[in-house]
């Protein structure tokens, strides 16, 4: 039945993760898009979101360590008609691949990144991500974190992402609503999904998250960016979740002529005597 | 005949412009042209030159001593007046004091006004080499044509033409029959043969000298309908042609040393995944940055060991532009066949020298991407790491094949792609990648041997030396009693053994010849062969090798 159906294996996660509810919410979004498991890519750097690949049953690239984005977009530019879901960590978007986040929402290619926001490197037992809180006490940082934690939704909107969203892996039917508009979403799509880690951050809880998560109200206008910027910046007693904003902007497809016919490039065959044709740049 | 002009200037006159031009002249009267360049990294002032060496028959090197010099600024003169031969000329503008009694001053500046365009100086100054040389002008309105719009052709053919009246003939230069060459560097052959076996994907990021490759493709992107992409990093490089190889595309990236070092990880990705890659390493001088323009041979153990691991993997020394043309072809086809990384290891040497080539013979190129098919059964799913016989497993492109989901993982994995831990898997798995190897040795090329058959001295060398080291051997066979020969390695990891192991057995003496300061491949023939070398010519200065510094070397040594 997993020829046609999506299904989920046995998963390494620990009892009450985050990641659990993500991978469901995952499956009931991409069955809504009506994509067959064999149409999809998930892709996943290093670390413990990064092994979604492993547990369901569509194509998998489980990369390097903050590597996650370069061979998504890659595979898609070459094949327009995959469906192409990064599933990665905090650590591993927006530390160790840092660089490759910043420059593929310039590049927007058609994917779509959920990183599972934990606050906290899980994998490695409990250092501090580039989304901890100061004062945040590790088992590295000693004295609290001195470091100001990041902002990914803000860094998006300001590097001109044309779709940036916040989920909680808490509320599983809001998540998945968000999922499948990210992944209809033509263009680069963040979902920075809050999670708890049950292990190893013991203050941004799932009851930490509860408490503080609203979501954005019926009316909100989602194509004004600087009101995005606005609502990105608010955290602490009360998160906003939900699509902070979405605009159509170009693909990086769209771009070339070449990409965005009827074939995806690999089914293009090579113009042998065209390039046969090139010796004539050397006479 | 043989004749080896020099033209050198400032970062910024146009050296480079005027070179392509006169050699693009000389080639189509029918010579055989090989053009070195010597430039810094800078944009703007400093002291660059390019060495064009003609002929009417084949050559193989580039050469020290001089015949002409065109010398577009007074340090021109300073710096290669010493290797100008006695009765060698110097053309320069009137206004360059220099006491040289073979400077012949002409006013070249002046006739560039005349034009209404002093940037037409270089050609004015061509024009007069022409007219020293002897040779006609009947391709150089076409050539300035594939270098300029038409109006600036136009001012620059009146240069030269300028120049010609300023030039009194002194050689009597005898015009080749037929010009059915080709003019190519080993980056653009390189490029050339990336685009002839269908490679759909270029990600790199800028680096000297390796930076030619993606624009000749980059020139092409549009009409070859390949994507050349500038990725924000080397890291990002590496990673997205492995995306796209994975994906079912012809992938490729391409770099320096330096750029290599930040690709190593994703090197071992490539022979853990088993995902196709293909690699161009054009070196230069390091550690570090080193010297950024120029040459050397000094990553050869650097790349077949760098990432942490053991994997399969293979390193094609490319040694001139056919070579690198037709070694850039088959990396693509062994890369998909034992679905592993190819590193094309080529240096500035190679990459910015361009020779007059046959062209190349497209029929001589054959693509097979080795994909397998998959119907679905619930019995037999689709498993990317099959254990085979060969250690080489069914591949399938993504999305093609209905209940097929393709898992790849840079965890150890078993057959399916799902992360193990078992011990047993891990052996099995590591079996089958390196049982890839043995399969791979069996069709590996052995070294080019040039020289006496028999030869009592035996070279040992790789990639681009092969034409200075093959010029030497002939010339060294040509005045001496003793026999010499040579062994240039291409494919040189895995290293073939087969002929070094029969000519060392002959041989009295063995010579490493090599562009670095450890003799590298010395050093990979004794740990594989037990064979070890007598004494070594190695330079790592950063500037070429020439045949005559290699005799020079060896004589000394005798």
């Amino acid at each position: 039945m997993c020829d046609v159906k999506y299904c989920i294996s046995e998963t390494a996660w620990c009892p009450g993760c985050g990641d659990l509810n993500i991978i469901e919410c995952l499956k009931a979004a991409l069955e809504q898009t009506g994509k067959k498991p064999h149409e999809v890519l998930v892709v996943g750097g290093i670390g413990q979101a990064a092994k979604t690949p492993q547990y369901i049953n569509t194509n998998g690239f489980c990369g390097l360590h903050g590597r996650s984005l370069p061979p998504a977009v890659a595979a898609k530019i070459v094949n327009k008609d995959l469906t192409v879901v990064v599933n990665t960590g905090d650590g591993d978007s927006y530390g160790e691949g840092g660089n490759h986040f910043l420059h593929n929402i310039r590049r927007n290619v058609d994917i779509t990144h959920f990183v599972h926001d934990n606050q906290i490197y899980g994998l490695t037992k409990g250092q501090a991500s580039p989304t901890t809180g100061v004062g945040h006490i590790t088992g590295i940082q000693t004295a609290g974190s001195m470091n100001e934690p990041m902002n990914p939704l803000l860094v998006a909107l300001a590097l001109g992402a044309g779709f940036v969203a916040r989920a909680f892996s808490g509320d599983r039917e809001h998540l998945t609503s968000i999922m499948v508009e990210a992944i209809k979403y033509k263009g680069y799509a963040l979902v920075d999904i809050l999670q708890p880690c049950v292990s190893f951050n013991k203050i941004n809880t799932f009851q930490w998250y509860s408490k503080r998560v609203y979501k954005i109200e019926d009316g909100y206008d989602a194509t004004d960016r600087l009101k995005a910027m606005e609502r990105s910046m608010e955290w602490g007693d009360r998160i906003p979740i939900g699509i902070l904003y979405k605009n159509e902007k170009q693909t990086f497809t769209e771009k070339f002529d070449f990409l965005n016919g009827d074939k995806p490039l690999i089914d293009k065959t090579t113009p042998v005597d065209k390039i046969k044709g090139y010796l004539k740049d050397f006479i | 005949m043989n004749y080896n002009i020099l033209i050198g200037g400032a970062a910024g006159q146009g050296i480079e412009t005027l070179s392509a031009i006169f050699e693009r002249i000389l080639k189509r009267q029918g010579f055989e042209v090989f053009t070195i360049r010597d430039y810094m990294s800078r944009v703007r002032g400093g002291h660059n030159f390019i060495q064009i060496r003609f002929s009417s028959e084949k050559l193989l090197s580039h050469s020290e001593e001089l015949d002409g010099i065109i010398a577009m600024n007074g340090e021109t003169v300073e710096y290669h007046a010493e290797n100008l031969k006695a009765d060698g000329f110097i053309i320069c503008d009137e206004e360059i004091k220099n006491q040289d009694l073979r400077c012949i001053r002409l006013p070249l500046k002046q006739t560039a006004s005349g034009t209404g365009n002093t940037r037409t100086m270089g050609s004015v100054a061509v024009g007069a080499v022409l007219e020293l040389l002897g040779i006609d002008d009947r391709e150089t309105e076409d050539v300035l044509n594939a270098f300029f719009n038409s109006e600036l052709a136009a001012l620059n053919f009146k240069a030269v033409q300028g120049g010609r009246k300023l030039a009194v003939r002194r050689y009597e230069v005898i015009t080749a029959a037929q010009d059915n060459n080709i003019i190519i560097n080993g980056n653009e052959a390189v490029a050339l043969g990336a685009l002839a076996a269908g490679c759909k994907f270029y990600s790199a990021y800028p680096m000297t000298p390796s930076t030619s490759i993606m624009d000749y493709l980059a020139s092409k992107m549009l009409d070859a309908e390949i994507v050349v992409e500038q990725a924000e990093d080397e890291i990002a490089a590496i990673n997205m042609a492995i995306g796209a190889s994975y994906a079912g595309a012809r992938a490729m990236t391409g770099t320096s040393g330096g750029g290599f070092a930040l690709k190593v990880e994703a090197l071992g990705l490539s022979g853990m995944l088993e995902v196709p890659l293909v690699i161009a390493e054009v070196q230069r001088p390091g550690p570090t940055t080193g010297l950024p323009t120029r040459t050397e041979q000094s990553d050869l153990k650097f790349v077949i060991s760098a990432s942490q691991g053991e994997f399969p993997r293979m390193v094609i020394a490319l040694r001139n532009p056919e070579d690198a043309f037709y070694q850039t072809v088959r990396a693509f086809n062994l890369a998909d066949k034992y679905q592993l990384p190819v590193i094309l290891l080529s240096d500035q040497y190679l990459a910015d020298t361009t020779v007059t080539v046959k062209p190349f013979d497209f029929e001589r190129v054959e693509i097979n991407n080795y994909i397998s098919g998959y119907q679905f059964d619930e019995a037999k799913p689709y498993k990317r790491y099959e254990i085979t016989p060969t250690g080489i497993s069914p591949r399938i492109i993504p999305g093609k094949n209905p209940g097929a989901a393709v898992l790849v993982d840079s965890d150890e994995h078993d057959e399916s792609g799902h992360i193990t831990e078992s011990a047993q898997v891990r052996n099995q798995m590591v079996e089958k990648r390196l049982r890839k190897l043995q399969h791979l040795e069996e069709e590996l090329l052995e070294p080019e041997f040039t020289g006496a058959a028999d030869c009592d001295v035996l070279l040992l060398a790789w990639g681009s030396t092969w034409g200075p080291v093959t010029e030497a051997v002939n010339i060294l066979n040509s005045n001496s009693d003793t026999k010499y020969g040579a062994l240039v390695f291409g494919d040189i990891w895995p290293l073939p053994v087969r002929l070094l192991v029969e000519k060392a057995k002959k041989a009295k003496r063995i010579i490493n010849v090599e562009q670095n300061a450890t003799g590298q491949l010395a050093s990979i023939v004794s740990e594989v062969t037990g064979i070890f070398c007598d004494s070594s010519v190695l330079k790592y200065d950063g500037r070429p090798m020439s045949s005559g510094f290699i005799i020079e070397k060896i004589r000394g040594n005798e």
